[in-house]
């Protein structure tokens, strides 16, 4: 099944450096198109540096450079034409804390298609409706659109985050540990939701949680020290590690 | 670094640190602290009374004698029936109007510039530190500075338009880094935030950015605004002491005109007239209450926009 998959994104012999200091060494992954992928792996172990180079927000990053190449269907991302608005448009992302902007529910929905060029209200309150739905979060707040998003609960702000970032119609989704600022039972609708993007998108998430990666990826990648150290399908991964030391992680022996 | 014996004594009971007794009441206060408190309180006491003794002397001496009629009439030397301001109160909105609208976007893109797109290094610095000594420098220097470079370089003759572009200089400064001030302060995550949809950065800037800072940038151009009301040194060289009535709407740009502050140095000086005293008070009462509405401004339009933002 691992084998026929389509890749969607692709990292050969990736290396990312701040200065001096090295972050990452060599990674190579092939990242199937419309799965869930977690990247896991103990703190500073380079997975959040990673999941940043795909749609290349350590750009902003000052000394942050990278060797190798990484490529969306087949086209690389960090070739000179490549336009990175697009880019981000096509690979949304979800921060670690919710960061809905200081305006309404509407208006921060609508900010992504705007910057992309949608004028008609009525294709705005479209897309605001679809995506508020797809995020589960159009009942709470269908009679609240023009209140300000900081007056949502932390769930609902970080589900309005996943909105937002689907309101501009990507084909992936990179979600650094989305719930590692929420409740349990945010964390659960998150996860649930999730479970209903799978199959659409390509959903990247790097985690802390191992048993949020078990419970919700297809394939897992263990970082370790800036490396990759196994990337499998998952239930392979928890049931038969074949790496001695992601046994010794995901059994609690360090991290 | 403690020592064996250091750390000894640590753990050891200390006998100059055990409670007397075991009441949790208090006891009587030290003397010490009896003297510090009615320093501090004093101290307190004293600006409270200076601010309203101030206040209090200007408003009684100067109330009396405000009127529509001293609101609304212009003003002469000679005639002792015309002893109203409205000449120095039109001159005054137009030097405060024309100043915020050639100070306000230079300051503000300048700001944005520093904090938005330059490289944050040693230029940067030194620009930061240029505006922090200009905002220390005493107004007649500007005033100097503004009289031969503007009235007579640039020829445009003492004139309200001079005044402007001396007051511009005054006020740049404080405009530029209290507007950095509070572009600093906007989340980065705001920013990564709209990056990460694909905005470009002039979009970031002008869409989630500014908006965010703009309480900031408005108690920035509020207190520039004060500033201006309050400026007498600079604009005594620059924009004169005439007190005609405006001839044309244009035409009042490019000649002498005397501002409120102005006005009240001018009657109380000369004393002209015997109830020049009195016009200068009630100048200096116009002149108050006009900086206090002015700040109540600030504090509401700051207020109304954060509840725009939260």
């Amino acid at each position: 099944m691992a084998t026929n998959m389509a890749t969607k994104i692709s990292i050969q012999n990736l290396d990312l450096f701040y200065n001096d200091f090295q972050a990452l060494h060599g990674i190579s992954l092939e990242i199937p198109e419309n799965q869930i992928t977690a990247f896991i792996g103990p703190s500073g172990c380079g997975k959040s540096t990673c999941l940043k180079t795909l749609n290349r927000m350590n750009d902003m990053i000052t000394g942050c450079r990278i060797e190798g190449k990484v490529s969306i269907d087949g086209e690389d991302i960090y070739d000179p034409r490549t336009d990175v608005n697009l880019l981000r448009r096509r690979a949304g992302m979800v921060f670690q804390k919710p960061n809905p902007f200081p305006m309404s529910v509407y208006d921060n929905i609508a900010y992504g298609p705007r910057v992309h060029g949608v004028k008609s209200k009525s294709q705005l309150d479209q897309i605001v409706e679809k995506s508020l739905r797809s995020a589960a979060l159009w009942d709470e707040v269908k009679d609240r659109l023009k209140k300000s998003a900081l007056g949502l609960s932390g769930g609902q702000q970080q589900r309005l985050c996943i909105a937002r970032a689907l309101a501009v119609d990507p084909d992936i989704l990179l979600m650094d540990e989305p719930t590692s600022a929420l409740d349990p039972i945010s964390t659960q609708k998150i996860e649930d939701l999730l479970d209903e993007l799978r199959g659409q998108y390509t959903v990247i998430i790097v985690t802390h949680n191992m048993q949020q990666a078990a419970r919700i990826s297809d394939r897992t990648a263990f970082f370790l020290l800036g490396e990759v150290v196994e990337f499998t399908e998952t239930k392979l991964m928890f049931e038969q590690p074949k790496d001695e030391r992601t046994e010794r992680y995901i059994t609690g022996r360090f991290g | 670094m403690p020592n064996k014996s250091g750390v000894l004594e640590q753990n050891a009971p200390n006998a100059n640190f055990v409670m007397e007794g075991k009441s949790l009441y208090n006891r009587r206060a030290k003397p010490v602290d009896v003297v510090l408190k009615l320093l501090i309180n004093g101290a307190a006491f004293l600006c409270v009374v200076v601010l309203v003794g101030i206040l209090g002397y200007i408003l009684v001496n100067g109330l009396g004698y405000v009127s529509w009629k001293f609101l609304s009439t212009p003003y002469s030397e000679t005639k002792a029936n015309l002893k109203g301001i409205l000449p120095m109160i039109i001159n005054t909105m137009y030097i405060v109007v024309i100043t915020l609208l050639i100070a306000a976007p230079i300051g503000i893109c300048s700001a944005i510039y520093l904090t938005q797109y330059a490289k944050q290094g040693r230029l940067v610095k030194a620009i930061r530190f240029t505006t922090e000594i200009l905002s220390g420098i005493p107004s007649i220097l500007f005033g100097l500075f503004g009289y031969t470079v503007f009235c007579i370089l640039f020829r445009l003759q003492i004139s309200i338009l001079a005044g402007c572009l001396t007051m511009t200089l005054c006020i740049l400064p404080t405009i530029v880094r209290t507007t950095e001030e509070s572009l600093i302060s906007v989340p980065s995550s705001y920013k990564e935030g709209a990056f990460a949809l694909g905005a470009g950065k002039l979009r970031v800037i002008l869409g989630i950015v500014l908006p965010c800072a703009m309480p900031g940038v408005l108690t920035a151009v509020i207190l520039a605004m004060g500033r201006i009301v309050g400026e007498s040194a600079a604009l005594l060289f620059t924009s004169g002491l005439a007190y005609q009535m405006p001839k044309g709407f244009f035409q009042q740009i490019f000649s002498s005109g005397r501002t409120l502050t102005l006005h009240l140095y001018q009657t109380a000086r000369e004393a002209t007239t015997p109830d020049a005293m009195n016009i200068a008070f009630a100048t200096a009462s116009v002149l108050l209450i006009l900086v206090f509405l002015l700040n109540r401004l600030a504090g509401l339009l700051s207020k109304t926009l954060q509840k725009g933002t939260e």
